[in-house]
């Protein structure tokens, strides 16, 4: 018994512990998520969340213990967004094609993105520092983090503010558009990218390449200009 | 792999310190995705380079993303008290802004006269 004890305090002063963690519920959520065929609900960030979330519960662990460990995943979030050149960089050449429809798309999504998010959140009297944390959630993960974190957000409601996003996006995304009429593949593609990042691009390599391609264009403009739509938005609404 | 992963950091942070120096308010990581970008433009190897570590890291993109969303337990009390306030403002924001993205894209490529929409689909 004394010994279960030290070594829990062992464990629990170490980041080994839930740094292993981390990438074991990342493990069982990107297993569940094959084994739901990729549906745009079965997130495999949501379910290794929600592992995480209960497991901190059970045993009494704070975010604080939790993160000493979780930091070093964290951490790469910033390299992952310099790599994001790299999809953008390969599309070049397709972008230049379509530059006007993209540029006005672009600026027009982007804007509507955080407008109305923060107009429903002004209606329904949120906090600043709600209000800060929603305005990039249509930006991708690391992106959006790194906005909410400068205009005085909290990261950790940013984030799940985005994955929430990204799975809406990722769902409604065919029978809005259908509705709606668009059968222009580059439009559908790129529209899903810039309002639901990298959940939204996924969606779309599922449904159509062109959308995918386009998606992937959308997501890696809107991280750069929601960083300057944000922080000018939520002046408006202060 | 270490070389790949040592530019990479390189890139990031020229991005920081080029975002703090000039106060920008692009973070850091997208000033060193437009200078990656703008690097790989100007020498294509260097793009050929990269692939291999860039890739293996953006095939794991989302699991970056969980430490930053279990941070959902330290907010619980907010996400309860806000639910309707944040849902809506979430769900309203992504309808319109995916609606008006792909008609303001359809619109304007059919005002250029551009068909390439009617040739995928």
């Amino acid at each position: 018994m004394d010994n279960a004890a030290l070594i829990w305090s062992y464990l629990s002063r170490e980041p080994l512990l839930w740094l292993t963690a981390t990438l074991c519920a990342y493990w069982i959520g990107d297993r569940a998520s094959l084994a739901a065929q990729r549906q745009s609900w079965a997130n495999p960030v949501l379910f290794a969340v929600i592992l995480l979330a209960a497991l901190l519960m059970l045993t009494g662990t704070d975010y604080q213990t939790y993160f000493e460990g979780a930091q070093f995943v964290h951490f790469m979030l910033g390299p992952a967004t310099v790599c994001l050149g790299l999809p953008l960089y390969d599309n070049l050449r397709r972008l230049r094609h379509a530059v006007v429809p993209l540029l006005a798309a672009l600026v027009a999504g982007s804007l509507t993105a955080v407008v109305a998010a923060l107009a429903v959140a002004h209606a329904f009297g949120l906090s600043p520092v709600l209000m800060a944390s929603l305005a990039p959630k249509s930006a991708t993960a690391p992106v959006a983090i790194g906005i909410s974190e400068g205009l005085g957000g909290a990261p950790t409601i940013t984030a799940v503010l985005v994955l929430l996003t990204g799975i809406i996006g990722a769902i409604i995304v065919t029978p809005l558009l259908n509705a709606l009429r668009i059968r222009d593949w580059r439009a559908r593609g790129f529209a899903v990218g810039v309002a639901a990042h990298g959940i939204g691009t996924a969606r779309a390599f599922q449904v159509n390449e062109t959308a995918g391609a386009f998606a992937g264009i959308g997501m890696g403009l809107n991280a750069v200009l929601t960083a300057i739509i944000a922080p000018l938005a939520l002046r408006l609404f202060q | 792999m270490i070389p790949a992963l040592a530019t990479i950091l390189c890139f990031h942070l020229a991005g920081e310190l080029i975002s703090r120096a000039l106060a920008l308010p692009v973070p850091g990581p997208v000033v060193g995705l437009l200078l990656l970008v703008g690097a790989g433009i100007c020498r294509p190897r260097l793009i050929d380079f990269l692939r291999p570590a860039a890739t293996a890291l953006l095939g794991n993109l989302s699991l970056f993303f969980v430490p930053a969303g279990v941070g959902v337990i330290a907010h619980l009390g907010q996400f309860r008290d806000n639910a309707a306030g944040l849902g809506l403002a979430v769900l309203v924001s992504t309808v319109l802004a995916i609606a008006v993205a792909a008609l303001t894209f359809a619109w304007v490529a059919r005002l250029m006269g551009d068909a390439e929409g009617g040739r995928d689909g």
